[in-house]
């Protein structure tokens, strides 16, 4: 039985990506002139009324960020579409860059329109460099034909979208950090307010997006029944997830909401190598949260899975079998957030170091009862104080495997 | 001296148009300055930005090279010293590393054959294994990435061999 819809991935292998006649063929952009005739506030709301949720991680309603965007009072807005898609297990960005350039070249348009911003930026992130041409061709041949550029289908709005490479950084992901990043300088995140959506790129207000949430919009424009047909309760439509790790067919698949996580892990990635059994589940990506095979049949919405403990996020799975310890996939994971913490405020920095030191030490059976408290103590402080989001959710992992997996951290009073 | 006083650079007349042509398809946008480095290092056969071409390019745009130096050692995608004409990634997030029997026999195999370990640059400057966060290929483990490509299901040691012949 397989469980997989074609709502956001209709357009995979229906036509040549290089070519803008083909997908007009297939029916592109009739998203867009459909868009220019309606209200833009409409569109918020059919968005709202969908309840799509920002696709990127942080899951805030998607209508009501375009709403605020067009409220602020400033000229030259932007878009951004941030394609800095950097969490482990996390490729689903890729496949749509790669499948279905236009459609998002035509949901910035459209995003442009109903923010009422001049300027779109598509940062992506350096490892998907090769995909650079398929999107720098996707602009200039909108351009060429009048889609981007000045009075666009003779509406009177101009819009304009710009390709931005980032250099391989995790931190870059973040919105402050992603903006600096465009303006040509290290990209290191900032303090919050003032919020992009008021000051952003250049100062200019920013309206930032996944690639996802943007690209499910010019579908929802002309579909919108069959996408509100699918999903369950709150969790309307349908989600890319990406799953790898120790399963016999990773990939990226889209289900509709409510598909249980057995059903994806078993039918859409063909189960575990060699029939092994599940260590245990990571979802969202490295910042993501962690359960173990009792999550099997709960289905996979934004509500089951917060109730489970866990996070829909970025829509990333890793599964992970018994061969891997819970403790060496921490060390693992935390290695990661080492590595990518930009270094700038001291409960990152020194937070992600000390935990990697008593994970370490807790490896090595040397850790003491004190120890997990203190590392308890600054995943505390780490997501209360932290600068960014980086080192806000850093420590999800951390957290809930203390929670689901308590005797790892249990040193049963052998040590003092 | 490379100052910007003297306006000399130690720069082929080759190398030059070369960088040129890169900045002009980045419409000599300062702002653009992380793609531009990406593209001026790969027409170094080391993979890197030597001193005289970042002062170039901050002449050229206008920009102190005080903010090329910061992106060149904040990106890990960019280097400042020289990197071998082949680095060779690998990837040591949980996603690939959980594969263990695989991930460990890529890793094996490379350091055997190359006789270096992660870190290390073969004696000739051909190679280099280095290790590197998530590039997103986690559906194609084993893999590694070799200057912007990424070589997927290394399973076998035959595979990872072949790879390597290949690389001239």
């Amino acid at each position: 039985m397989s469980t997989q819809v074609r709502f956001l991935t209709k357009n995979f292998g229906a036509y040549d990506v290089s070519s803008i006649g083909a997908y007009m063929n297939i029916g592109g952009f009739k998203a867009l002139r459909k868009a220019v005739t309606m209200d833009p506030e409409d569109i918020c709301t059919m968005l709202s009324d969908a309840k799509i949720r920002g696709r990127g991680g942080a899951e805030y309603p998607l209508g009501r960020k375009w709403s605020q965007a067009r409220a602020v009072k400033g000229e030259n807005k932007v878009i951004i579409c941030n394609a800095d898609e950097g969490e482990t297990t996390t490729f689903k960005d890729r496949e749509l860059i790669k499948n279905d350039p236009f459609n998002l070249i035509e949901a910035m348009i459209i995003a442009g329109f109903v923010c009422g911003a001049t300027d779109g930026y598509i940062y992506m992130r350096a490892e998907y460099a090769c995909y650079r041409p398929i999107l720098l061709n996707a602009i200039r041949q909108a351009k060429n034909y009048g889609f981007l550029g000045e009075n666009i289908l003779g509406k009177g709005f101009d819009f304009n979208i710009h390709l931005y490479s980032g250099g391989g950084a995790y931190v870059c992901g973040e919105g402050t950090a992603l903006i600096r990043s465009i303006e040509g300088k290290a990209g290191r995140p900032r303090m919050k307010p003032p919020f992009i959506k008021v000051s952003g790129v250049f100062a200019r207000p920013t309206c930032l997006n996944n690639v996802e949430s943007l690209s499910l919009v010019p579908h929802l424009l002309l579909d919108k029944d069959t996408y509100m047909n699918c999903g369950m309760g709150e969790s309307i439509g349908t989600k890319l997830v990406s799953v790898a790790g120790n399963v016999n067919n990773p990939g990226v698949f889209e289900i509709p909401f409510g598909t249980t996580v057995r059903d994806i892990i078993y039918n859409l990635a063909g189960g575990l190598q060699h029939d092994r059994e599940i260590q245990l589940i990571q979802f969202g990506g490295a910042s993501g949260k962690v359960s173990d095979a009792s999550i099997l049949d709960t289905p996979y919405t934004y509500d089951d899975l917060r109730a489970a403990g866990v996070m829909v996020g970025s829509g990333g799975m890793l599964v992970i079998d018994k061969r891997t310890s819970v403790l060496d996939f921490l060390r693992m994971n935390q290695e990661f957030f080492s590595e990518e913490s930009c270094g700038q405020c001291t409960p990152c920095r020194e937070g992600n170091l000390h935990i990697k030191i008593i994970l370490d030490k807790l490896a090595k059976g040397e850790a003491t009862e004190q120890d997990i408290k203190t590392m308890g103590t600054i995943a505390k402080v780490m997501s209360m104080s932290s600068l960014c989001g980086l080192g806000e959710t850093a420590q999800n992992t951390l957290q809930s495997a203390m929670k689901k997996f308590p005797e790892v951290f249990d040193l049963g009073g052998t040590q003092a | 001296m490379l100052t910007a006083q003297t306006k000399e650079y130690p720069l082929s007349a080759e190398l030059q148009a070369k960088i040129d042509l890169v900045l002009e398809s980045h419409d000599n946008d300062p702002t653009q300055i992380v793609g531009i480095l990406l593209e001026v290092q790969d027409l170094n056969e080391r993979h890197y930005v030597p001193e005289p071409t970042a002062y170039y390019l901050a002449d050229r745009l206008g920009i102190p090279v005080t903010n090329v130096f910061d992106c060149l050692s904040f990106y890990s995608e960019l280097s400042a010293t020289p990197r071998a004409k082949y680095p060779i990634q690998v990837c040591s997030s949980p996603a690939c590393r959980v594969n263990r029997i695989d991930t460990e026999r890529l890793l094996n195999t490379l350091q055997n054959l190359l006789d270096i370990k992660i870190g290390e640059i073969t004696y000739d400057g051909r190679f280099t294994l280095e290790r590197t966060t998530c590039y997103g290929a986690c559906d194609r483990a084993p893999s590694v990435r070799i200057n912007g490509h990424v070589y997927d299901h290394l399973d076998s040691i035959e595979k990872i061999e072949a790879l390597l012949r290949s690389l001239k």
